[in-house]
């Protein structure tokens, strides 16, 4: 990352055109006012959520673009997660109807976790027998594994629901875990290249001393791989979070509903002419807390890990 | 560090050894086949299952007329013809380019300005992660959280609008301003993910030919033009297949929001696909509109191949 040094290019710049310094600063100030706005049209949207969640949702109405909340109050967290009663959330313009929040936070956290776990492990089994062993048609195979990454999704998804239903596994937490829980292609790139990368001379004397595959495959090859393992699970855990299409159509009952779906239920059934907007932005909040908690723990992975996950 | 220097003699030994005896070499050769095996065995039950036999019998599928409760029925190249007669299909691929063409437009212009700008001003890490940030959030969160700021009556882009003197739009209500409010919704989730990925392909340019140029007394728009856009044609390209490839199957932000409408101002192709199977249970017909976004999207990658072949040969 740091591969710059002492000479970074702005001072090469200010140096080189020091006949037009005022130019160079003018520009660079624009540059960073541009910057800026770039940041801000990000981050507002964010901060709106927090804005409206925090309000009461009757006194939304009445002041729609005041920058702070209006009428602070916690009742729209209250809703959503069932602490507050009745009245109470049609006090505050709430719709009264109840959400099962922490069921669907539960099925989230199942479903998240076991793809991650099985995807991430099964993926890095594939990744070294790819990567480390040789056997005959072995590079048939990975392109027949790369051609899978072409097929959009959408395109296997519809088989996949009629295979689901047909092994009698709608609605069942399997049915929304299995696709993903044995690999995806992209997983098993990810990895692939990594396991490459191994020094062979570490597992040939390993082999040497006596220690067989699997041995290597747990003592050498995943401890190595520590860190591209740890981005690839939180990779895959939050797109496994963030899911909704394939939820939407296995899992429609409320005990296995993740929150993604529960939170299109939610919006739908919310009154068309006054919705509860604070209620929304509640539950919308805490569905991207996990994330938001994920990337202020590893933020710096996940941003270093972009451009490797596109390109390589 | 290595083995081989601790305990040299035994290592040597059984290398020779191993490399005299043929058989041994054989055995162990059949030895490694049925390691790689079990090693490969829950994946490629995975990829066998689950990508690629529903592939081909998504393809089958498309063949047939399938309503999910009686087994499937051979009708030959039915579905395809009517599709080709279907305006709605028709108005599905109109709407879906119309959004990919403003938000891959949009996107990539915004992505690569962004990407320019964070790497000849800065390298901090928490400025690329706060405009990550919106990739990372659901697309149903996103949705809504975009949903409730358009709002025609109280939403804050409105009511910035008024500000300014602008009469209220309906963005999701109105069937014009609805596929160019959900493509630009999706800018901005995906704007910033894409700038780390130009920006990661900006990183691969020699930080000695920008000090060259400088030391020339090029500015920075002439090394903009004359040196970033051409050492960074590949990666564009390939950025470009990875995100009009996705913007092709558009999906969450539509359900969440307009669900098709107003009208069918915004029944994108794969939300036709999903209205077909699972409101009218066509799952025959679905399937063969599925073939051909499949057929769509393998277009754009075999184009994009082919461009970026012929301009190969920039830094190499």
């Amino acid at each position: 990352m740091t591969k710059q040094a002492a000479t970074a290019d702005p001072v090469a710049v200010d140096t080189a055109a020091a006949r037009r310094p005022r130019n160079i600063h003018w520009g660079r100030l624009m540059a960073w006012v541009l910057l800026i706005f770039f940041i801000l049209i990000t981050v507002f949207p964010l901060y709106w959520m927090l804005r409206t969640s925090l309000s009461n949702n009757r006194a939304l109405f009445s002041d729609p673009g005041s920058w702070l909340p209006v009428h602070l109050t916690l009742g729209g967290f209250k809703r959503v997660l069932g602490l507050s009663s009745t009245e109470q959330a049609l006090s505050e313009g709430g719709s009264g109807a109840s959400l099962q929040f922490w069921l669907y936070l539960r099925n989230s956290l199942i479903v998240s976790t076991a793809i991650t776990v099985g995807q991430v492990f099964f993926s890095a089994m594939a990744a070294y027998a790819f990567a480390r062993l040789r056997w005959p048609g072995r590079n048939a195979v990975f392109f027949l594994f790369l051609t899978a990454l072409m097929v959009p999704p959408i395109f296997t998804m519809l088989p996949n629901f009629v295979l689901i239903k047909n092994l009698g596994l709608l609605n069942t937490f399997p049915g929304i875990v299995l696709p993903f829980f044995f690999m995806t292609p992209f997983a098993v790139f990810f990895l692939r290249q990594f396991f490459l990368g191994i020094n062979r001379e570490v597992e040939e004397a390993a082999i040497i001393d006596g220690a067989g595959h699997i041995r290597i495959f747990f003592q050498i090859v995943l401890p190595l791989s520590s860190a591209p393992i740890t981005t690839l699970a939180l990779l895959t855990f939050i797109n496994a979070w963030n899911e909704y299409f394939w939820p939407l159509l296995v899992a429609q009952n409320d005990n296995v509903r993740v929150l993604t779906v529960a939170l299109g239920v939610f919006k739908s059934q919310t009154p068309q002419g006054n919705p509860d907007w604070a209620g929304l932005m509640a539950a919308a909040l805490i569905a991207a807390l996990p994330i938001i908690i994920l990337f202020l723990a590893f933020g710096r992975r996940i941003v270093n890990s972009i451009g490797f996950s596109g390109i390589k | 560090m290595t083995k081989t220097a601790v305990k040299p003699a035994p290592d040597i030994a059984a290398r020779t050894a191993a490399r005299q005896s043929g058989r041994w070499r054989s055995l162990r050769r059949w030895h490694e086949t049925g390691v790689a095996g079990l090693f490969l065995l829950p994946a490629l039950v995975g990829f066998l299952v689950f990508f690629l036999y529903p592939t081909l019998r998504g393809i089958y599928l498309s063949f047939t007329s399938y309503d999910l409760l009686s087994p499937p029925e051979w009708i030959g190249l039915q579905n395809f013809t009517k599709l080709w007669h279907d305006p709605l299909f028709w108005n599905s691929l109109r709407v879906t380019l119309e959004y990919v063409v403003i938000n891959v437009g949009a996107q990539t212009v915004l992505a690569l300005g962004l990407a320019v700008l964070i790497h000849r001003l800065t390298k901090s890490t928490a400025i690329r992660g706060a405009i990550l940030l919106p990739y990372l959030i659901a697309n149903v969160i996103v949705a809504l959280l975009w949903y409730w700021m358009a709002d025609v009556n109280l939403g804050v882009v409105n009511q910035m609008l008024g500000w300014i003197g602008v009469h209220p739009v309906a963005f999701f209500g109105d069937s014009n301003w609805a596929i160019p409010t959900i493509a630009m919704v999706n800018v901005w989730k995906y704007m910033g993910y894409t700038a780390l990925l130009i920006f990661a392909g900006l990183q691969t340019i020699p930080d000695s030919i920008y000090e060259a140029a400088a030391i020339d007394g090029a500015g920075e728009w002439k090394i903009f033009w004359k040196i970033t856009m051409p050492l960074l044609r590949p990666i564009l390209t390939l950025v470009l297949m990875i995100t009009i490839i996705g913007s092709w199957q558009i999906f969450d932000t539509v359900a969440i929001t307009t669900r098709g409408g107003p009208i069918n101002a915004t029944r994108v192709i794969q939300y036709y696909i999903y209205d077909q199977a699972f409101n009218r249970y066509n799952f025959g017909y679905a399937s063969a509109i599925s073939v051909v976004l499949f057929l769509i999207l393998a277009g754009v990658a075999f184009v994009q191949m082919k461009l970026m072949r012929a301009d190969e040969s920039d830094l190499a």
